[in-house]
């Protein structure tokens, strides 16, 4: 997949009529893995919509009758320390990974794209306080930053998907400033200027617009980073509330001494968020390949 | 070179103001008084009366305004004073520091070491044998290493370990350089975890380094002039190549510093993570406060030791 040279897409009648569908089938047969990601992920968003009507148990009902109750035709993936159905605590908790992580990475990169691109503009005073402000954040380890913010605010799924904004931010600031810096030296923005176009014009006509293909690769890269620290904060007890059915909360409730007796709790959780991060990865790549073939790491 | 370094280093100032402005601020805020957990203790149990609780306030400079508390801080710690518990008198962040750095610097130089061995290879072997089965089994491991969440591996190995080599976290950590076996027997599954992790982006980075280089014409030429793969690989392609997997190496260990939180949890190491998770869990804010700010001003610095060594391997790099 390294060597695919940036083939054009054609303009087919096709394509003018069904632009969208035309990139998807384009787009899978040049990425198939990528297709995969992406399919898995629609996926794994329709089970988190329809998470009440496709859970076949009650995610929260304790039954004494199903502790550590071995995967069944009646529990497909068993019971947990209290009974409660893993399965449906497993469909109810992709809600929690997929929204808290879609929305945090929604506005953090969102924050962090403009931020860096009014920053490579303005430049001068402005963009050096911001960089010196994006230095700090990231000298933070994550997780800690994370804990400290979601100590601070308490634990509900708002304040984590605050918690991770704050987290993604600094990151993308950085990616979007160094696009921008390029862009701004284009030709077409001097082109823009010349012809009087003012500031905000050219911010949102021009570098925005062309900043869009790294916006949807961070979107796509830092989504796994976003699903994975919220399923760590989870598990350390700082994340979602513990009422909450949450991948990382079902991990941590696993328990070293229950691994004998019901190994299926300390790992299909994990599956899970491995899963969705699988997806993610595949879809991210092929995405930066396609889009942006410069920015390949590897 | 050297007024690149001393620019970096001067632009360290404001990013520690600034953290130390975050810090202090987020600490400050976070709900839970600390005068109040002095006097009656975790569990709510004790007794007090007006005069205790204003008495401790005072001792830990509570009472005062917000600004006059962050300077007081700041004077301290510019006096290399990082300050103590609020609750474990005994406790300074100096000694706490000094006792627990190295546990977690050395659970990150095993961690960076164990990946950089396996990731290496395997980098260099899937550029080699680019598009072969090889390859996509080594993409398919690397791609596992980043998306299993390390505390995932992390408990999979304990439990694991449990029940087949009855291997529990220690519930004592043995030192290094009195007990450096069960030293190692105690920090080697953490440090497998972290390295799972890191393995993925090391040998990513490896194997599109290589490929890079592998294109280059004086690897055509060393083939042409009938030189074994060998030497061409090793000694050609991959001390070229090596740059990249260099910086992202340093650029992990910068990270696991104070980002090992998890694995240190999960294993019981008493490192810098466990000391900021407890602090933080207990509200002790000098402490916190100090500890995150000289892990961030090391993070800084190994970061700018990263870009200088970068340099001096590599003379093409101009610095800005």
């Amino acid at each position: 997949m390294e060597f695919n040279a940036g083939i054009a897409i054609q303009r087919t009648g096709v394509q003018r009529a069904y632009p969208v569908l035309r990139a998807v089938v384009d787009f899978s047969r040049r990425k198939p893995l990528g297709a995969v990601g992406g399919a898995a992920m629609v996926f794994f968003i329709i089970i988190a919509l329809g998470a009440n009507v496709i859970s076949p148990h009650d995610a929260r009902k304790l039954n004494a009758d199903y502790v550590f109750a071995p995967p069944s035709s009646e529990r497909l993936l068993g019971g947990d320390s209290v009974g409660r159905d893993v399965l449906s605590r497993l469909i109810f908790g992709s809600r929690v990974s997929l929204g808290v992580g879609l929305a945090s990475v929604a506005l953090g990169i969102s924050l962090g794209a403009l931020l860096g691109i009014v920053s490579a503009y303005l430049g001068g005073t402005f963009d050096l306080l911001v960089q010196r402000v994006v230095d700090a954040f990231l000298a933070f380890p994550a997780i800690i930053l994370g804990l400290t913010i979601v100590s601070v605010l308490g634990s509900s799924v708002f304040n984590v998907i605050l918690a991770l904004v704050f987290v993604l931010t600094p990151g993308s600031v950085r990616t979007a400033r160094s696009q921008a810096l390029a862009i701004k030296e284009m030709d077409y923005v001097l082109a823009a200027r010349a012809v009087g176009a003012d500031s905000w014009r050219i911010v949102m006509k021009h570098l925005v617009p062309n900043c869009m293909a790294i916006f949807i690769i961070l979107f796509t890269i830092t989504l796994g980073l976003a699903i994975i620290v919220e399923s760590s904060l989870s598990f350390l007890g700082v994340g979602v509330p513990p009422n909450v059915p949450s991948w990382g909360g079902m991990l941590s409730e696993a328990g070293a001494g229950n691994f004998d007796r019901a190994p299926w709790l300390a790992i299909v959780p994990g599956v899970a968020i491995s899963a969705v991060v699988f997806a993610v990865n595949f879809l991210g790549d092929a995405l930066r390949d396609v889009l942006d073939p410069r920015l390949r790491m590897g | 070179m050297t007024v690149y370094a001393l620019k970096r280093l001067f632009l360290f100032i404001p990013t520690l103001i600034i953290v130390s402005f975050v810090i202090f601020g987020v600490m400050r805020v976070i709900p839970g008084d600390p005068a109040l957990l002095v006097l009656v203790g975790d569990q709510g149990e004790g007794s007090y009366t007006q005069e205790e609780y204003d008495e401790v306030k005072k001792k830990l400079g509570l009472d005062k305004p917000l600004v006059h508390q962050y300077v007081n801080w700041i004077g301290r710690v510019l006096k290399l004073e990082f300050g103590s518990s609020f609750f474990y008198h005994n406790l300074t962040v100096a000694t706490e520091l000094k006792a627990r750095m190295p546990v977690t610097a050395q659970l990150a130089i095993m961690a960076v070491v164990i990946s950089f061995i396996i990731a290496v290879p395997l980098g260099v072997l899937s550029a080699v044998r680019q598009d072969t089965l090889f390859d996509y089994v080594s993409k398919a491991i690397t791609i596992s290493g980043v998306a299993m969440p390390t505390f995932w591996v992390g408990i999979l190995i304990v439990f694991f370990s449990a029940r087949f080599f009855d291997y529990l976290p220690p519930l004592r950590y043995a030192d290094l350089w009195e007990h450096p076996w069960h030293n190692l027997q105690q920090m080697i599954f953490p440090a497998l975890a972290l390295a799972f992790n890191n393995m993925a982006f090391t040998a990513r980075v490896t194997r599109s380094s290589m490929l890079e280089v592998l294109r280059e014409d004086y690897i055509r030429t060393a083939r042409s002039k009938g030189l074994v793969e060998m030497v061409v690989v090793f000694r050609h392609a991959l001390k070229n190549a090596f740059l990249p997997v260099i910086t992202v190496s340093a650029w992990q260990f910068s990270r696991l510093i104070g980002g090992a939180v998890i694995i240190e949890v999960i294993f019981q190491v008493p490192g810098v993570g466990r000391l900021l998770i407890e602090s933080v869990l207990r509200r002790d804010l000098d402490f916190v406060q100090s500890i995150i700010l000289v892990t961030a001003g090391l993070v800084l610095v190994v970061n700018l030791v990263t870009d200088l060594c970068y340099g001096w391997l590599n003379p093409r790099v101009r610095y800005a």
